[in-house]
């Protein structure tokens, strides 16, 4: 193979995003080919679509991206050879518009190497921090006007201030890295691409606060990025960067075990203590009594990633960033039908069209909304998409910002079927402590059910949009205080969806199995008989006519067929076999 | 306690680690056992009946022996919009075995859990931890077969 004698230095994306691509098998290869040149393994830089991702640094300087990278040998030498074949370039109009502050060095460095985060600037707000006096760390990180990231959005330098006017011995830091919002993944990419830099942010807040310990409490989901913190805490003990106004903290990696409700503060320092995560009444508030009764402070990963760079740059640069009560940048993570999915850092104050159209790709004209906040959130339709982000436009519009996840929801979706399934969730995970959590989801979940298997009425509407209110009153944490909102925000956006499902039976955009039939067309079809080897319930006969008495409506047909003459069509018009 | 708990001592018994131990085990042995249960419970210190309850409160503890492959379709919000309950049902009609079983030779088992973490590849599942995404029925048959001739 050829070497281009331009080449100085090789970056592969290696996170959990680049891996389930193929990126290992890409690795292997270049290993093979290029072992002379330095191949670095970095984290991901947030253009998951084009995953993987290789980067060629050139002598002069420059770079050269290739993306969707294959593992065979052609595909290598054409890299190697700095050939034209599948180089990317980054779109200007995203580039224009994000804005990369905590992301800075995700997919630049290589996250085991402490020396490349100390070359760039790594740990020196650290030192900066540490010539500072405690009580000045937390009026800067107050004057920032930092809000959590985690969901909540409390302002991060009140809560800071709080914990440091405790007295202890023993005062608890814990980092959330739950992320239990099934559908975002800000704070593994954070933890896998940069993992020294949300340590420095924790070791900052331990030194502001007067911590003595600090756990991070991981989902176990996130196996790469419990690696690189293992990897990172070795490294800074080594340094002895951990020994902060004359204490040694111990930091603690702790496995979650799958618990949504385990994100919720109070349950999780419960199951930190090795018990059910249950949530606890508040007050107390964990900074007053938390982890064995010790003074207890917790901030999500994105959090602590936003500090070092907020005390290098100072609280009013941070400030000049964002809108008047949401100030910085915000990472999201866009997912869903669009066609750049990925992970997008853009400061406060930008709109919804701006991140789903400009950054994302997704096309204005099947776009129908978009839900932030996961399960905690709603849904927001394609016609309020000008709203700017911030923690209250959102909740106005009866959404959150939640921690980040933003899911772009087509217009072949059914806002009804989203509900359900957002119900489905919660009603499993709640922890049962309150009666209208456990009872009220349950119900409101079957109800939907109900309605989504056309056996609704029209009362079932009265039903949500009233037991909704009620759950929301009289849940103790914030997991059943925010059930509701998925259902209650297509219930305000979506109603005529809800009509024709529970009026006619009809789910507008055939999505809802029990409300479809399955239709072959015969002018279409060039009786090749896939449909009829593939259909696991043999419901397709050798005249190419689905029963649909037999069909279970898996679309099975429907993938297998060359000419696209099998498709969904409303209950009733497809055959029926005696 | 039997001897086969030894690798248990690596853990300080305090109850606190209570959960720590139950993974512990669940590496070791793919599964919590009864057996299992009572002693963990008295290495820890703990009751049996909260060991119980802890167990059953997460739902990554697993109580029968899974298969040599696990399955674990993700059905978080991006893989449920793009389809992930199709994945789930056609690996179902594969294998003949549906969520939460495992197959007669103890070759497969299957789950779906909430978000892998790779939402921008939806839909996704992972086998044995590792992960597949841009899932369509071809692709989804042909890993299973791969594994299946492994
Ligand atoms: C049901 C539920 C789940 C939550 N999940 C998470 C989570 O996964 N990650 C997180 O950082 N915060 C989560 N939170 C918010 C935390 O309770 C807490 O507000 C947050 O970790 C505080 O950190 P911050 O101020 O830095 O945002 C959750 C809250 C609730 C009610
Ligand atoms: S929703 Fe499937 S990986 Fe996140």
């Amino acid at each position: 193979m050829t070497i281009s004698d331009k080449i100085r230095k090789i970056k592969i994306g290696m996170a959990s995003c680049g891996i389930a691509a193929g990126a290992d098998g890409v690795l292997a290869v270049l290993k093979e080919h290029a072992d002379k040149i330095p191949i670095d393994q970095v984290g991901c830089f947030g253009h998951c679509y084009c995953e993987p991702v290789v980067e060629i640094e050139t002598v002069d300087g420059g770079s050269v991206l290739y993306s969707r990278v294959k593992p065979a040998p052609e595909s290598i030498a054409n890299i190697l050879a700095l050939g034209k074949a599948g180089r990317f370039q980054i779109n200007p109009v995203r580039q224009a518009k994000e804005l990369l502050k905590v992301t800075r060095l995700a997919g630049v460095i290589d996250p085991t190497s402490y020396e490349e985060y100390v070359e760039n600037g790594g740990y020196a707000a650290l030192a900066k921090a540490l010539a500072m006096t405690p009580a000045e760390v937390v009026d800067e990180v107050k004057k920032s006007g930092l809000r959590g990231r985690g969901g909540g959005g409390f302002p991060t330098g009140m809560k800071w201030g709080f914990m440091a006017a405790k007295t202890a011995e023993q005062k608890i830091l814990i980092c959330n890295a739950d992320e239990g919002d099934p559908g975002a993944f800000m704070d593994r990419s954070l933890m896998e691409s940069v993992p020294h830099q949300v340590l420095e942010g924790m070791l900052i807040a331990a030194y502001a606060t007067g911590s003595t310990r600090i756990f991070i409490y991981c989902r176990a989901e996130y196996p790469l990025a419990i690696k690189h913190l293992y990897i990172a805490i070795g490294q800074i003990k080594q340094h002895k960067l951990n020994l902060i106004a004359g204490r040694e903290i111990d930091i603690v990696v702790k496995e979650g075990a799958g618990a949504f409700v385990c994100g919720e503060e109070t349950a999780l320092i419960h199951s930190l203590e090795g018990k059910r995560g249950t949530p606890r009444f508040r007050p107390p508030f964990p900074t007053d009594s938390g982890w064995q009764g010790c003074p207890t402070m917790i901030n999500n990963v994105e959090t602590f990633g936003n500090i070092p760079y907020l005390i290098a740059e100072g609280a009013a640069s941070y400030a000049a960033v964002g809108t008047a009560t949401s100030k910085g940048t915000k990472l999201f993570a866009l997912a869903g039908d669009l066609a750049h999915p990925g992970l997008v850092e853009v400061p406060m104050g930008i709109t919804l069209r701006e991140i789903v159209f400009d950054i994302g790709g997704a096309d204005p004209a099947a776009t129908k909304a978009v839900q932030t906040g996961g399960p905690s959130g709603g849904c927001i339709p394609v016609e309020k998409f000008d709203t700017p982000v911030d923690y209250d436009s959102l909740k106005a519009l009866g959404a959150i910002m939640g921690s980040g996840g933003m899911i772009v929801i087509g217009k072949n979706r059914c806002m009804v079927e989203t509900a359900r399934y957002f119900l489905d969730f919660t009603h499993r995970e709640s922890c049962g402590k309150c009666t209208f959590c456990r009872v009220g989801t349950k119900r409101m979940f079957e109800t939907l059910e109900r309605i989504t298997a056309g056996a609704g009425v029209p009362e079932d509407l009265d039903f949500l949009a009233g037991m909704g209110p009620k759950v929301i009153k009289a849940s103790l944490c914030g997991l059943g205080q925010t059930a509701p909102n998925p259902v209650l925000a297509t219930l305000r956006y979506y109603r005529h969806e809800y009509e024709n499902h529970v009026n006619n039976r009809q789910c507008d955009v055939l999505a809802c199995d029990k409300l479809v039939d399955i239709k072959l067309d015969p002018a279409k079809c060039v009786k090749c008989r896939l449909c009829i080897k593939n259909c696991p319930v043999d419901a397709v006969s050798e005249d190419f006519i689905i029963d649909n008495n037999k069909c279970t409506r898996c679309n099975t047909c429907i993938e297998v067929c060359p000419k696209d003459a099998i498709c969904r069509v409303k209950k009733g018009e497809g055959f029926y076999r005696e | 306690m039997g001897q086969n708990y030894d690798y248990l001592k690596a853990i300080a018994p305090e109850s606190s680690n209570l959960i720590k131990g139950l993974q512990a085990v669940q590496t070791r042995e793919g599964y919590v056992s009864d057996a299992s249960i009572v002693a963990v419970a008295d290495y820890f210190h703990t009751p049996v009946v909260e060991t119980e309850g802890v167990l059953s409160f997460y739902a990554q503890f697993k109580s029968t022996r899974p298969g040599r492959y696990q399955i674990c379709v993700c059905d978080g919000t991006a893989c449920h919009i793009k389809g992930s309950p199709l994945i789930s049902e056609w690996i179902s009609t594969e294998l003949g075995i549906t969520a939460g079983e495992t197959d007669a030779d103890g070759l497969f088992s299957l789950e779906t859990v909430a978000c892998l973490g790779c939402c921008s590849l939806a839909p996704v599942f992972s086998i044995n931890g590792k992960v597949f995404g841009n899932l369509d029925r071809k692709t989804t048959i042909r890993i299973l077969k791969e594994y299946r001739n492994k």
